[in-house]
This record gives structure tokens, sequence and C-alpha cells, in this order.
């Protein structure tokens, strides 16, 4: 791209005259919110845009499918959806998506939150919901920090990385997000960054296929708070970034998929597996309950 | 597109065509359509809009084939395009 | 999908945690969340025995937070659901109480008080948490708050609660002990015809463009429209608006939405509070008390009577909303009250602040571990007739 030029001769666009053009998506987004809060560079709209697509391919009633996010910047997602969608409290997503699953089976629930609200303070719920594989998907986006606060250190924020609570560089190491999810029992487990959008918006068809807890790690510029603080001063550094250093190795072990402070982004599909999910079962002991 | 030699089914092929849309009231000029769309249809325009971007702008129009890149990676839902029919059988 | 083994009826030598598990099942709840904790496992303990054979569900979350949010969850998918707890749990349950609170979620919270602060003592009675009751979770709101003095009231206010939680539409608190928990008494469950519950509120209009998840009747309550039925509402705990969407940044909507969920509580107590008076008609002294302590001030009251002192017995089953009226029309003819409660002195500044300097208010505070013996409460009323 060119150096920025004075551009004196820059004139503004009128809004359109005409009525208002519609995205595609708009049937499924509250278009009468949009332009969302997100900055210039987040990847978090793209990380949508990939599940809004999957979700209008997928076939599923989308009556029934359910949004459930937690606080900060990916959080808003829920309010962006034309979907039942619920904004709960910090961390607590998950909860909130396990009580709405087993009361209605027939709900299709997904969390959609950032690696701050859904493993940082809300780890524990993660991995036992994992553990007793609660059929849900959970899409987490991960942009290494706290970014709608101003950009503080949390559980995967890299070794060395400047933060606002880390301004000598972070000295705690950093979960492994599709090691911590396939070790607690997660039945899905991959990772992709928004560069690859198309890849992206098949495994979140393949998580929303599947029964079980799925997990679908989407890792995503933050320019604002991070990126800017580490040489990506815009959006689309850090995707030529993804694009360098982004490495495609399905079924990897997720033990090997570390993320280090300008090191390798290892991306792939890393777990795909059937096991009895918690419904089936407590399925099973309701003959015995009865019984009694 | 140069072949050695001329497809038999050259007249079944169909490229396809798209029809950028921008909506741009939505853009926050991050570029991403422009840097990554695999035609360089798309240019960075001398427009702002109301929020001070400036949004992308077609610039080679011919040269899109309805790939869908751009739709997919834009985080705005800012730009999409209409698939259209196309009568080349080169571009 | 339910079995016949719903509603219990007959007559039971019961625990009141039990009771209180089979009142909620007789309301029709259907989902429970919870965590183990002295003394309100039993509670958990039964419901895990007994939703699996009508159809609910039993999850045993990894804490008290995924329980009540679970317990949400759960209702904004159209099913009723509780939770239980104690002190630290309860504690720990403030901010998701409030998530509830300002989403207007039905549901019901069950706290079986112990010995505090922190862990206290597990085991034993005490009452020290009706203050956070009311102002637990951060925030301005009114809440309600049932207090049962036997294993058959809990049964009955368990009921109770779910149906005024889902003609409030709010969470309701049920504010019993380890006494009242613990103790085995006789419990009659009515045949299911015989109860009354309270349906949900649902939109009168269908899914469109029409319905909007927080625009209120009448009486500052909105119809509720739940996950899977095609609505597509959205709800967050931020400041909202009528649409359900975030309002932050709106002047008026924080003003208008407090306004409306305290005022749909308030403005309709009379609905709400319940008491039980005794031996008031000419009462020079009032005992005003709740829960486990207003039985056990009842053989002071006698001695009391005994020696000539005509005291009487004010005793909140519905503790918050407080019964402010009563404790006002009462401070204008009795000479005292005397609050006896196991904590260090709670409801008693509510009684304060309603009997307003007109007359004393004689705390006898517990500090928790046992119910107050009959001298403590005695003595009090001796020195309120000085």
């Amino acid at each position: 791209m060119s150096e920025p030029t004075l551009r004196t001769e820059a004139k503004a666009v009128e809004p359109e005259a005409a009525p208002q053009e519609r995205h595609p998506m708009d049937d499924l987004l509250r278009e009468e919110r949009l332009p969302h809060i997100w900055c210039s560079g987040c990847g978090i709209g793209t990380a949508l845009t990939c599940f809004i697509s999957a979700l209008l391919k997928s076939g599923l009633d989308l009556d029934k499918v359910v949004v459930v996010s937690g606080i900060g910047c990916t959080g808003r997602v829920a309010g962006y959806v034309r979907l039942d969608s619920f904004h709960t409290t910090h961390g607590r997503a998950i909860p909130f998506a396990t009580g709405l699953k087993l009361a209605n089976p027939e709900l299709k629930v997904v969390v959609f939150s950032g690696d701050g609200d859904l493993v940082t303070i809300g780890g524990n719920h993660f991995i036992h919901a994992a553990r007793r594989n609660i059929d849900m998907t959970v899409i987490c986006v991960n942009n290494f920090n706290y970014g709608m606060t101003g950009g503080q250190a949390g559980a995967t924020t890299p070794v060395g990385a400047v933060t606002t609570t880390t301004p000598y560089g972070n000295y705690e190491h950093p979960f492994n997000l599709p090691y911590l999810a396939a070790a607690s029992g997660a039945v899905y487990v991959a990772r992709w960054t928004v560069l690859h959008v198309r890849r992206l918006e098949r495994a979140i068809s393949e998580a929303l296929a599947k029964r079980g807890f799925s997990f679908v790690e989407v890792v995503s510029p933050c320019p604002t708070n991070f990126g800017r603080r580490h040489k990506q001063r815009t959006g689309l550094d850090t995707l030529r970034y993804y694009h360098e250093r982004g490495i495609i190795r399905h079924g990897a072990d997720p033990r090997s998929v570390d993320i280090e402070l300008g090191g390798d982004i290892i991306e792939g599909k890393f777990i795909d597996i059937e096991k009895p999910t918690f419904s089936d079962c407590c399925a099973g002991i309701v003959q015995k309950a009865i019984a009694q | 597109m140069k072949y050695w030699r001329r497809p038999l089914d050259i007249a079944t092929i169909r490229i396809p065509h798209g029809q950028i849309h921008v909506l741009r009231e939505r853009c926050k000029g991050c570029g991403w359509c422009v840097a990554y769309c695999p035609r360089q249809v798309l240019e960075v325009s001398d427009e702002f809009n109301s929020k001070g971007y400036h949004p992308p702008r077609v610039v080679n129009e011919a040269a899109c084939v309805s790939c869908g890149l751009c739709e997919m990676i834009c985080p705005e839902f800012a730009i999409y395009r209409v698939e259209e029919e196309r009568e080349v059988e080169t571009l | 999908m339910s079995s016949e083994k719903g509603v219990l009826s007959g007559s039971f030598f019961m625990q009141g945690d039990v009771a209180c598990a089979e009142g909620a099942i007789t309301a029709g709840c259907r989902f429970f969340a919870g965590y183990p904790i002295t003394p309100a496992t039993e509670i958990a303990q039964r419901m895990a025995a007994r939703m699996p054979q009508i159809g609910g569900t039993y999850i045993q979350m990894e804490d008290e937070l995924g329980s009540m949010n679970a317990v949400l969850g759960a209702s904004w998918a159209g099913v009723k659901a509780m939770t239980a707890t104690s002190g630290p749990g309860f504690s720990l349950m403030m901010e998701n109480l409030g998530l509830g609170i300002m989403t207007e979620t039905p549901c019901v919270l069950v706290n079986v008080q112990r010995g505090g602060p922190s862990t206290g003592l597990p085991t034993l009675v005490a009452q020290g948490d009706m203050m956070q009751a009311r102002w637990g979770a951060h925030g301005p709101y009114e809440i309600i708050a049932l207090a049962p003095s036997s294993p058959q009231e809990l049964f009955d206010l368990t009921i109770r609660a779910f149906n005024l939680s889902e003609r409030f539409r709010t969470p309701v608190l049920i504010m019993t002990d380890a006494e009242v928990g613990h103790m085995t008494e006789r419990v009659v469950i009515p045949p299911p015809e015989e109860v009354t519950i309270v349906p949900r509120r649902k939109p009168r209009i269908p899914p469109g463009d029409g319905y909007q998840p927080y625009v209120a009747d009448d009486d500052l309550v909105p119809p509720m429209a739940v996950a899977g039925e095609g609505y597509r509402i959205h709800v967050t705990g931020l400041t909202h608006d009528e649409r359900g969407y975030p309002a932050t940044s709106d002047d008026s909507a924080q003003w208008k939405l407090i306004q409306r969920l305290v005022n749909k509580i308030r403005l309709y107590k009379d609905e709400i509070i319940e008491v039980e008076e005794l031996y008031l008609e000419d009462a020079e002294v009032v005992v005003v008390s709740y829960g486990i302590a207003a039985r056990a001030a009842m053989w002071p009251i006698e001695l009391a009577h005994r020696e000539g002192i005509k005291v009487g017995m004010l005793r909140l089953i519905t503790v918050w909303p407080f019964a402010e009226e009563k404790i006002r029309a009462l401070a204008e003819r009795a000479r005292a009250f005397v609050v006896p409660e196991i904590n260090w002195g709670q409801i008693a500044l509510e009684v304060e602040r309603c009997a307003a300097g007109r007359v004393p208010v004689y705390l006898v505070p517990h500090p928790g571990g046992d119910i107050h013996k009959p001298e403590q409460v005695l003595a009090a009323i001796r020195r309120a007739v000085a």
C-alpha cells in the first residue's frame, strides 16, 4: 500500500441516498445497531461473519439457535446477532449456556466469547463443561489480552508481551487453548486465524454439527490494545503476520501448539472424536431412577 | 488465462463474475479486502464516509471472479458481491 | 416425559431441606443446579434423586457461580429452576443474582443460613445473611425474600417463591436456616389440584417485529418470551432499553429501567408481604422476629404472659420487602419492639428505621451457633416494659 498522502482533495460521500443497501447477512444481524463497536482492524467481525456463514449453510432451525456470550469485546457478539442471544456476566457464559441446553435440549447453543472471558475468569467453567461433554459449540476469539478494558494481561497473553498490567513484559506462562480443551475432554478442537476465513467457516460448520463440547479457537488481531504494543500497528499488519507465521498442521498434538510472542501459529483441526455427551450419560440413569 | 491448447469443453466453462457492493457507511478502512482480494479488484478510495474512513472502491471490475473473499474477510459486513453471468472465455 | 411421581401427595415426617425440594417439585421446578454445602446439601441430594424420576434435570455444577448461572439459563429456556446454598455460596452467587434481577429472570434461590462470617459454623444455625439478601448484589433494586419457621412452611413457601418469581419476573430468595433445614417434622403435601401455581406470563403477540422483551404491562412486569420460541430476543446485564439492547449512552435508560425494576415490586408489596400476628391486639411489647428465632421466641412470650406482660409477636414471613407499614402502625400503640435475631442486628435496623424513634427497639442478638435461650428474650421483654 502506498504512503498516505495529504488528502486535501478528499471529499465526503453522502450516506446512501437510496434505500439503505443491505448486506446478505443482515437477516441474521441486528442491522439497526451497525456499524458495530469493534475497532478498525479488529478480527471479531470476521469471526462473526464466518459464524453466520456457517450457520446459514448448516440447515439448523435458526429459531432454535441461541448465542451466549460474556463480557469483553467478543462478548458484544451476542448483541449483534438476530438470534435468541444472551449477554451474561464475565466468565459465566458457559454455565448459562449449560442451563439453557439441559433445560431445552432442542436448542442449539453456541457460546461466543473471548479468551479473557472464557478461559481466564471462566476457566473453571470451561474445563468442567468440556469434562462433562455438554453439547455446545464454543467459539473463543483469542486476541491475547483483555481488550475491552484497555489491554490487560490474561491467561493467553504470551511471555514477554507488554500489556497495561505487565508493563515490563508478561512473565506468566499462558494457556495453550487447544491443549486445555483437549485435556479437559472436548470432542472437537480446532484453531484458525481470522485470515483463514474459509477454513474457519468450515471448522465452525463442523463444530456446529458435532455432538458434544466443540471448541474453535479464533486467533484475531487487536490492533488497538495488543498489536499496537507489539509492532503490529494495524489489523492488516497482524494478518500479514498470520500469513507468514501461520502453519497448518491438522491432527497436530495439542501439546505442541503453544503460541509464543513473534512465533509460529499452528492451525488446523486437532481433535475430532466421538464420546457420549452429558445428556447421553444422564439418560442412562433415568430408567434406574424411575424404577426406584 | 493462456491455454497451450484450446480445451474442448471451453464452451461449458463459466467464469463467475461478481458485482461488488460496498456499504460505505459501515466501512472502517481496515484495508483487508483491498489487501487480500486475489484479483486486485479493489483499492482504497480517496473519498471518506461520515466517520472519516476511506472505503474501498472497485478499480478493476472485470477482474472480479466472485470468489467472495472480500465478503468473508470484511469485519464490518460492509462489502459483498452479487454473482453474475459472464460471457467471456478468457480473462 | 415426566413420570407420575411428580407431586408426592401425603403426610410425611420430613426434613426441612427435603420438604424444600418437594415444594419446588410441587411448584413445577424441573431444573436444579447446585453445589454441596452444609446445611443445604440435602436439597441437592433430594433433587439428584427426584429430578430424573420426573423428567427434570439435576446438575451438580463446579461451583456456586456456575450453579446460579445454570439456573438463569434454564429459566430462559422456559423451565422453572432453583438452586440452594448457604452463606459462603450465597456470597458467590451475588453477582449473578444481580444478573437475574437485571434481566428479570424468574427463579428461586434458597439460602439455608449458617454461622458466619466466612466459613464460620458450617453445621449450625444463624440468620446473618438477611441484609445481604436485600443488598448483596451490587446496585439499586428490590428483592423478595421469604423466611419459613418450620419444614411445613419451608414446603409451602417454596411454592410461594416460585409463584412470586413468575408473577414479578424476578429471582426470589428463601432465607431459611440450619435448624429449619435440618429438623424433621410433619409435612403435608396436598394433591396437585389443590396447589395454586402461577404460570409464566407469555407474550400475547406472535413472533415478528412487534414484540420487545422489556415492554412492561400496566403492572410494570413485561411478558417473557424465552429462547427457542422464535422471538429472537436479546438479553443483557447491561442497562438496556425496551428492545433489550444495551443503552449505556442513553441518559434516560437507567432512570426508566431502575425505577421500573424497583416499582414493579415496591408498588405491589401488598401482594407480597405476609406476616403472622399473635397477641397483638393489646400488646405493649411487640416481638418482631422471623424464621427459627420466631419459633424460639414463643416460649419467652408465654413466660412473659405468665408474668402479666402484654407482649405479642409480629412474625415476618416475608422479610423483603419489609413490612414497613405494619411496624409504623404498631409503633403508634406499642411501648417497645424486641427483635431477637441470630445475627448482630440486621432486621432490627429496619424496625428502628420504621419506628423512627417513636419507641425503643431492643435487639436480642446472637452471633450464631444456636437459637436464643428463653432467658435472653425474656430479659429483653422485661426491660422493654420496665
